[in-house]
């Protein structure tokens, strides 16, 4: 009995210790490992939501939830008149992060501004191979060793960056995780030590929170960072703990095992909106599912063959049966939660019989064509077989015989890609950053082999393109903008399907959890109720 | 015995260069290259991915990569990961024991249940226990893994909150590992708590592969003491009035043994196999789940490297049986 209370007595005790010592925690069940902590080598959203999002900031922030671009980092800038030009004011007394590997002895400066971007540049930077292969896709796929000609300090906390042509989408640009902002102190000291690879695994940064600890494949462990420029976070921990499966997220998140999960697999929703413990926040995604038809290739390159073809489609079935609910039909390239979207462009009717006879007038008989279905699910397309097999069903109807094909996802992509492809190709975007460009460029002359699967140059298009980018108030681009979708929705080089909602799932406890159009997953601002 | 060890090495080198080809070509087979993995849905430009193919030295020709893979892997270098920039071999000695651990404690539920399982069915040949438990053991070989783990989240985790869904302990649980074997981390780190929450953590993914192997062993077991016990010796020993447990035990058992003995060393192939889908369900931060995300990623070195360890280590295994097997049976050192 003595044994029994003092053994009783140990438990109180020691629950009462672990209660005092209880942090405040939030749990994120998300989708994959990161590949590391560097933000700027890797492009998947995991690898940012993991680094660049919680550990790292950058010169301007997208505001939370939003598009447009707020002061991080620099306070302010000015653009010279050319636009060539963007000079930045450092925000002062910004501190790097103190953890048991560094104890920085200065606080962020311009050095550390021109070292972020030089180790993506400069091929004679050790930083630039300092892990084998790296190409730095994003750095590289936004164009910017062309885009810039050099970043100059001006002083201490005055950092001016020359481009070589104006860029409008510049700003938005370095709100990207590519363009977080490293300690140059931190890289000189494991320079020193000749250890350069723990740069991206144990990783110093400015943003809310501190890495703790990374469990290969399992668990992430993060703190709030007390000296962030943006105030202290509301909770103390943060940990990732990766559940690659959508099904089992949603398990853990019914079990209480996470407190927020991401990309809940469509069948689940339902179920964890029926549950009494549990939210699920929803957003317009800033994505667009389409079908591009290879417009060099006869019939598909007359416009009214497309246009026909667009008409046979009956998008509500799709949207009912593959989006089940969580979509609306498309009518423009970009998604009508973007600035400069056009809402007077009506979309083209379901009117299979009207399609019937416009093929006939141009003279297609007896068409059969290829419709190309991706072999994975994207929050843009869930399903891109079914897709193809409802479209299958409504070319019948106005007597396409069309077949379904698909290849393994790298595959698929590659033949996508080349010039004699047969027939109409699904695919999608997430936006990177916000500004159309970002997915207008996906139709423009240059991203033929690349991002253009419609093989579609139309020189009207381009000029409103180019000018677009090259223009810098906002109003005159929204009308280029504009312009521009009229000439798409005329020229029908896609079938636009549908814009996807995205949802997130988290406990009732849970708040201050702002979605992101750009599919981040930010925690700075959340907190829990216990 | 010395002999018959050195001609079972002498067979292992021919395999071993006769896998890393394989899976040197596997992956190369597969549609698809890392480069255009790494790009996503953005794509890259034809330069561009020139330059990353010159980098990777991905355009010369197939045999002089493979032969300076090989002789990096004699020197005992396998790469750094083109996709996370890790060391390979460190990437695995991280993750290896996980998945030890977690086929160890799936092998020891397949053998402690299958076995007796195997046996009482022979005994008790056509019997409701003998049909019904072929019956199971059928449904369990034939379960599709993924299904069935998920079932068992459901269930367990989900309905009754027995278990936890998924992870190798508790998040609370926070403490550098010494081992990699959670069930001795978890004691060794003195926290209250620790040990049981692993110890619920290993429950229900152990169950989902010892599935195959527990089928496996338990018509195998069932077969080869149904031979046995046809044999004329046991009808001797049950003919001088010994007791039916002594001479199952002892007499039919023990010959029997040493068909289950191959097939459970052959389970280490099965259960590596069966890590792969177990890992993924269960976040199970092993080499399966490595292996499957390495696959996807087109992560050549990875797959390649991983591949020809997993190999090492299965052929090890089976070595080791083999040696054993010979302590068993002196006949066949003979032959």
């Amino acid at each position: 009995m003595k044994k029994k209370l003092t053994f009783a007595a140990a438990l109180l005790a020691a629950s009462v210790l672990g209660g005092m010592a209880n942090a405040k925690q939030l749990v994120y069940c998300s989708e994959a490992s990161p590949a590391g902590f560097d933000p700027s080598p890797w492009s998947g959203g995991n690898d940012f939501d993991a680094s660049s999002r919680t550990i790292y900031s950058r010169l301007v922030e997208f505001e939370h939830g939003k598009t447009t671009i707020a002061p991080g980092l620099a306070e302010s800038w000015t653009v010279s008149d050319d636009g060539l030009e963007y000079t930045f004011k450092l925000r002062p007394g910004v501190k790097f992060q103190t953890t048991d590997y560094f104890t920085p002895t200065r606080d962020l400066n311009a050095d550390d501004v021109i070292f972020s971007f030089e180790r993506q540049w400069k091929k004679e930077s050790p930083w630039f191979s300092y892990l084998e292969g790296t190409g730095w896709e994003y750095f590289t796929g936004m164009g910017f060793p062309d885009l810039l000609k050099e970043i100059v300090k001006v002083d201490d906390l005055t950092v001016k960056f020359v481009l070589n042509k104006p860029e409008v989408a510049f700003l938005p640009d370095l709100g990207m995780d590519f363009a977080s902002i490293v300690s140059k102190e931190y890289a000189d000291q494991l320079d020193k030590a000749g250890t350069r690879q723990q740069f991206t695994q144990k990783p110093i940064g400015t943003g809310p929170f501190q890495f703790v600890d990374y469990q290969v494949d399992a668990v992430v462990r993060y703190a709030a960072w007390d000296g962030y420029y943006g105030g202290r976070q509301k909770i103390d921990d943060l940990i990732f703990a990766i559940t690659t499966d959508p099904a089992v997220r949603a398990q853990k998140l019914k079990a209480g095992e996470c407190d927020i999960m991401s990309y809940p697999a469509p069948a689940d929703i339902a179920g964890l909106q029926a549950d009494p413990n549990l939210k699920v926040d929803e957003q317009e995604g800033l994505n667009i599912g389409y079908m591009a038809y290879n417009t060099t290739l006869p019939p598909f390159d007359k416009v009214e063959v497309r246009k026909a073809l667009n008409m046979a489609v009956n998008k509500q079935a799709i949207l009912d049966a593959v989006y089940q609910g969580a979509g609306q039909a498309a009518i423009n390239p970009i998604p009508p939660t973007m600035w400069s979207y056009n809402k007077d462009i009506k979309d083209d009717p379901y009117d299979p019989d009207a399609a019937k006879k416009m093929l006939a007038d141009a003279g297609v008989k007896d068409l059969s064509m290829k419709i190309w279905a991706m072999p994975v699910s994207r929050p843009y397309n869930p399903n891109a077989q079914r897709v193809a097999e409802l479209i299958q069903a409504d070319y019948a109807k106005i007597g396409v015989k069309a077949e379904i094909v698909s290849y393994e996802w790298t595959e698929y992509r590659e033949r996508g890609k080349q010039k004699d492809r047969d027939g109409a190709f699904q695919l999608g975007w997430t936006g990177d950053n916000g500004d159309p460009d970002n997915f207008l460029f996906l139709l423009g002359c240059d991203a033929i082999g690349q991002s253009n699967y419609a093989i579609w140059c139309n020189q009207e298009f381009e000029a409103l393109l180019q000018k677009g980018k090259a223009t810098t108030d906002v109003a005159e681009r929204t009308k280029i903008y504009e312009e521009a979708q009229v000439v798409f929705k005329r020229e029908a080089p896609w079938l636009t399907i549908a814009h996807s909602k995205v949802f997130m799932p988290m406990n009732k406890k849970v708040s201050g959890f702002v979605m992101d159009p750009l599919g981040i997953h930010r925690f700075d601002g959340v907190d829990v109720t216990e | 015995m010395l002999r018959y060890l050195l001609h079972k090495l002498a067979l292992i080198i021919p395999t071993v260069f006769g896998i890393s080809l394989a899976a040197f070509a596997f992956v190369r087979l597969l549609p698809g290259d890392p480069i255009m993995a790494l790009a996503g849905e953005r794509g890259v430009s034809p330069e561009r991915y020139a330059e990353l193919v010159e980098r990777f030295g991905y355009n010369r020709p197939y045999v002089i990569q493979y032969l300076e893979y090989i002789g990096r892997v004699l020197t005992g270098d396998f790469g750094i990961s083109i996709a996370t920039k890790r060391p390979v071999l460190g990437e695995f000695q991280a993750l290896f024991p996980a998945t030890l651990e977690l086929a160890t404690i799936a092998l020891i539920i397949a053998v402690l249940i299958g076995i007796p399982a195997g046996i009482f069915a022979a005994v008790k040949r056509g019997s409701w226990f003998d049909q019904a438990t072929m019956g199971v053991a059928l449904t369990g070989y034939s379960m599709p893994i993924f299904w069935w783990g998920l079932l068992l989240i459901i269930f367990f985790s989900g309905y009754l909150g027995w278990t936890p869904v998924s992870g190798r302990i508790g998040l609370q649980y926070f403490f550098k590992p010494t081992t990699g074997f959670m069930l001795i981390d978890s004691l060794i780190s003195g926290k209250s708590g620790a040990f049981r929450s692993a110890a619920s953590h290993l429950v229900l993914p152990a169950i989902v592969l010892a599935t195959i192997p527990l089928a496996v062993i338990a018509r195998q077991t069932r077969s080869a003491m149904l031979e046995v016990l046809g044999e004329d010796y046991v009808r001797t020993a049950r003919a001088k009035g010994l007791a039916p447990r002594r001479v199952i035990g002892l007499h039919a058992f023990r010959n029997a043994l040493i068909p289950v003995a191959t097939t459970i060393g052959l389970q280490v192939g099965t259960l590596m196999a069966g890590a792969i889908l177990t890992e993924t369900i269960f976040s199970w931060p092993g080499i399966g789940k490595w292996m499957i995300d390495a696959i996807a990623k087109r992560d050549y070195v990875v797959v390649q490297s991983g591949l020809l360890i997993i190999a090492l280590i299965v052929m090890a295994v089976n070595l080791i049986v083999d040696v054993l097997y010979a302590v068993i049976n002196p006949r066949i050192r003979v032959q």
